[in-house]
């Protein structure tokens, strides 16, 4: 449903909205924004990307 | 030989009495509603009664009324629909579902608990017929007993152990033991399943319980059991504190972890081995000639 991530080159060629976020502590709060907008969960890459996913 | 009147009655009131016992209110809040309770004992009436008036109607003999009976008798497929509907459309509004296996059990159970209440009218009113009503006293409670007996089916208790196990983070992956169960990304979940949550891993005594527990529906079952009694931390649309049970593939064991309202293992753990295994789920496939082969 979205990506956030703190560096767009680590995300390529996708279908759905990415938030590029300037700090950790801005990231963290727009996952958790997205997350209960959008009702989904967040799941975490371990590479400074976050996705929302519906399932 | 005892008049009509006395043998239709012993029929009757052992059949009605027979569908209240088996129409328990139990922890797995079903039949919860008033209203469901009685429909089944409108139903269960009904079907005393047309097993009680079967023994006069044959001894008459009346083929005519024994043709009607039968026809009469098929009408209780309509509850096994009418149990279903219900409870799917129930299904939709749920937080944590209880998934088509159990309800299919649910609703074939309902359908045949009907047809024993034919079956126990049918021997009462027969017993009172032939021998009299002093000894369809003793057939009907006989009855009532052996029909709930045959209602009674196997547990998870009966096929699998259960221990507690610990629940751990390997980055944003929440893990069950050694079981990987999914990825939690948000620190405040994380932190709320660590305080919070009750694991458990569930062994299976042999490979037909393995198989079992692979059932999507059979876990769905357990978990919905469980909420139930413990209750989940869960809110539309924050589902990372769903319950989930992951089966490791390698071992065979299952493992679930839940975060309740009341955290209490022991009764958790209780709570699955009461866990009925659907029969949907049961596996026999193993015992077969081909599944003796492959398992060996």
């Amino acid at each position: 449903m979205a990506i956030v991530t703190q560096d767009p080159g680590l995300v390529q060629g996708c279908g759905c909205p990415v938030f590029v976020a300037n700090e950790s502590g801005q990231q963290k709060r727009l996952v958790l924004m997205l997350a209960r907008i959008l009702g989904g969960n967040v799941h975490d890459l371990e590479n400074g990307v976050f996705i929302i996913c519906k399932h | 030989m005892q008049s009509y009147g006395t043998v239709i009655l012993a029929g009757i009131v052992a059949g009605f009495i027979n569908r209240w016992v088996l129409l328990r209110y139990d922890y797995r809040h079903y039949p919860t509603y008033p209203h469901g309770h009685i429909t089944h004992l409108a139903l269960g009436f009904i079907a005393a009664s047309l097993g009680a008036v079967a023994i006069p109607a044959i001894t008459e003999p009346d083929w005519v009324a024994v043709t009607f009976l039968a026809l009469a008798a098929q009408q209780f497929r309509e509850i096994r629909d009418m149990e279903r509907k219900t409870l799917s459309s129930l299904e939709e509004h749920k937080l944590i579902t209880r998934g088509h296996d159990y309800i299919e059990g649910i609703a074939r159970v309902f359908e045949m608990r009907n047809y024993l209440v034919i079956l126990t009218a049918l021997v009462t009113a027969g017993v009172a017929h032939l021998w009299g009503w002093q000894l369809a006293l003793v057939a009907g409670p006989l009855m009532i007993y052996g029909t709930t007996k045959l209602m009674s089916g196997s547990t998870i208790g009966e096929i699998a152990s259960i221990e507690p196990a610990e629940v751990s983070f390997d980055g944003a992956l929440l893990k069950v033991a050694d079981v990987p169960m999914m990825n939690v990304g948000l620190k405040a979940a994380r932190d709320k399943i660590m305080s919070e949550a009750l694991a458990v891993l569930i062994h299976p005594f042999d490979d037909e319980g393995r198989l079992t527990l692979q059932s999507p529906g059979q876990r769905m079952a357990i978990i919905h059991d469980v909420t139930s009694i413990l209750g989940a931390k869960v809110d539309i649309g924050e589902t990372e504190l769903l319950p989930m049970a992951r089966m490791h593939a390698d071992k065979g064991y299952l493992a679930l972890f839940i975060v309740p309202n009341e955290p209490d293992m022991d009764v958790l753990m209780e709570m699955i081995k009461r866990v009925p295994v659907l029969e949907s789920a049961r596996s026999s496939t193993l015992k077969s000639y081909w599944g003796r082969k492959a398992a060996d």
